[in-house]
């Protein structure tokens, strides 16, 4: 699946300049350009993939060996969420114990946590607390805990599965469901909310991408998607420069805004759909393109879409350590984006050669029998 | 007797390039602009010559240490004010407290309003709901709330985002609700000092080095210096603009 590993791969690198605070990089994230962002095209494509990988297997094998292999990915990744916890640890208690400054007094309460550990750890290993930028992995193991039941109805009944995610939104959103958070407030990727673009994804790769067929080659849709493409663009715009929001009338301003993310605001979600719309429409799964050497890194940075993340998690913190430390100038700053892209390609590099070693290891002894397993499932 | 006078040319010289240092700090002025009027605060000072500010905040508002809010930034302000606008009795109060959010604070604003009856009220908040990582719809909730709270008490208000702190920056997730209270401001037509943008400047072209570190409270107090007078530049443009949207009508 080139095509949806050329788009999570963009979307990895995306989440990671997005997650450099004010870098100036920041300004070709789509994030700038709509309601929706690179969070919305991760969560959707991992649905897909899910699905995809995980349907095949539960045809085959059935419902309980499929499901096994669900949650073990979900444990994957919060082992990953962990390690990422203790790195960001150790960034926190490095920076509490070297710095200080009066100017700053109030802001550095933050380091008070760290005198209680049994509190911060306990609340972090249920989920409860995590920190900046780490938000999208609990959803995602949220997402994979509930998967069996969710793929096993969705393989059975594709539309009445999204029916009842679709449900499931709508009442999550009217009466504000969502999980606690520590040490206030709620998730700020409400789970209730988003497993609706998870099971659409799902929905998608289980045969739901032929059914809007006609959608995606209809002209008038083409227009009025375009139409509202632009009309996202301005006003997400017009919130960053104050004279370009006076030019818009205020009843339109009191219906859009605010655009809602941790509830998956209509808004978002319209956005995020008409762009897949359009970006299938004109790319299609076989398009040339994909096989161009240029998109080979974003490709495989795709392909290993729970490592990459984390890794990039991992390097806009080291990023932005570096800026601190070193030099915050423009120049700097494109050069760390860089940097980071270009080490988030070679690790993936490493890794796909790493795969084709294990995948190529049993052969070379000879009295091997042929039982390979599969490697394709735990790509996802 | 010419050495004294050498002396005393290099402490005037030593002076002057100081004060020519915390004046540089208004290369960020371009960051701050009225785009709102203040259209009570107007009339006061032109009809009672008078103009009573408030400050509500948390402990960004107050310098740490004893003493701390006598060189904090609401004390410039009084006299940046008073020199910008002669013949007005300018007057600031500053209620901040440390660690308080939003919410907290709307809770006092009423017995604040009934005491102080300020014209206009400047509403420092969003650090401690970031670090608390509050729920975004609650905090913004908080702000209109208090917002609507502090013009039926007959005040203007002007909102203040967040410092600009480089070393937390990747632990406090300052940004949305910087946008949030950008997006309040820009909603109900009121002035927002952005604090944020102002002291990012200032560390990206040099102005202050906000990474150091220190345990002196010299550029604390420096940085403090310079929000106090841009923070009643823009008071007076707001007021200007205020004045301008009347004449305009």
């Amino acid at each position: 699946m080139p095509r949806l590993d050329l788009f999570r791969g963009i979307a990895l690198w995306l989440i990671f300049l997005d997650h450099i605070p004010f870098n100036v990089v920041n300004w070709v994230t789509i994030r700038n350009y709509g309601f929706s962002d690179a969070a919305e095209i991760f969560v959707f494509i991992s649905g897909y993939t899910a699905a995809f990988v995980y349907g095949r297997a539960m045809r085959e094998r059935g419902p309980i060996a499929a499901g096994a292999r669900i949650l073990k990915r979900g444990w994957q990744v919060y082992v990953a969420h962990v390690f990422l916890f203790v790195i960001y640890l150790a960034e926190i208690s490095y920076v509490g114990a070297k710095f200080d400054n009066p100017l700053f007094a109030e802001e550095f309460n933050l380091f008070g946590f760290l005198r209680s550990p049994d509190v911060i750890l306990t609340q972090a290993l249920v989920l409860k607390f995590k920190p900046v930028n780490m938000d999208v992995l609990p959803l995602y193991i949220v997402l994979l805990l509930s998967f069996p039941p969710l793929l096993w109805s969705l393989l059975r009944s594709p539309n009445l599965a999204l029916l009842g995610s679709g449900i499931l939104y709508v009442v999550a959103r009217k009466f504000g469901w969502n999980l606690p958070a520590f040490p206030a407030g709620k998730w700020y990727f409400n789970p209730f909310a988003w497993q609706f673009l998870f099971v659409f994804g799902a929905w998608c790769a289980l045969g739901g991408a032929q059914q809007v067929a006609s959608l995606i080659k209809s002209r008038t849709v083409l227009v009025l998607s375009v139409a509202y493409l632009l009309f996202a663009m301005v006003m997400t715009l017009a919130g960053h420069f104050p004279r370009m929001h006076q030019l818009i009338p205020t009843w339109i301003d009191r219906l859009v805004n605010p655009v809602d993310k941790t509830n998956l605001d209509p808004l978002r979600l319209l956005h995020f759909a008409i762009l897949a719309l359009v970006t299938v429409r004109f790319i299609p799964r076989d398009w040339p393109y994909l096989k161009w050497s240029g998109f080979r890194p974003a490709i495989i940075c795709g392909e290993h879409s729970l490592e990459i993340f984390c890794l990039g998690i991992f390097l806009s913190f080291a990023g932005h350590f570096l800026l601190v430390e070193i030099s915050n100038r423009a120049w700097m700053q494109i050069l760390v984006s860089l940097a980071g892209i270009v080490i988030m390609v070679v690790v993936a590099w490493i890794m796909s050669w790493y795969k084709k070693l294990d995948a190529r290891g049993p052969k070379s002894l000879p009295p091997q029998p042929a039982a390979g397993r599969p490697l394709a499932g735990d790509a996802a | 007797m010419r050495t004294l006078w050498l002396a005393l040319a290099g402490v005037f010289a030593c002076v002057g390039t100081a004060l020519a240092q915390t004046g540089d700090c208004t290369e960020a002025a371009a960051l701050v602009h009225a785009d709102a009027g203040l259209s009570r605060a107007a009339p006061a000072i032109a009809s009672r010559h008078e103009l009573k500010v408030l400050v509500a905040g948390s402990a960004s508002s107050i310098l740490a240490g004893p003493g701390g809010t006598r060189a904090a930034y609401p004390v410039t302000l009084q006299s940046a004010l008073s020199k910008r606008l002669p013949g007005v009795a300018v007057s600031v109060v500053n209620t901040a407290k440390p660690r308080q959010t939003a919410a907290e604070m709307l809770a006092s604003f009423g017995q604040v309003l009934a005491e102080q009856k300020p014209d206009l009220v400047i509403w420092q908040t969003g650090t401690v709901d970031a670090m608390r990582a509050i729920d975004v719809d609650q905090f913004r909730a908080a702000l209109e709330k208090g917002v609507d709270q502090l013009r039926a008490g007959g005040a203007d208000v002007m909102l203040m985002n967040m410092q600009y702190s480089p070393r937390t920056e990747s632990m406090i997730a300052a940004d949305p609700y910087a946008e949030i209270m950008r997006g309040v401001a820009l909603r109900e037509e009121i002035p927002i000092f952005d604090r944020l943008a102002v002291m990012k400047a200032w560390n990206d072209e040099g102005t202050f080095d906000l990474s150091t570190t220190t345990k002196n409270s010299e550029m604390a107090e420096q940085v403090h210096v310079c929000i106090g007078r841009l923070l009643a530049d823009l008071v007076v443009e707001a007021v200007d603009f205020a004045k301008e949207a009347k004449q305009g009508k």
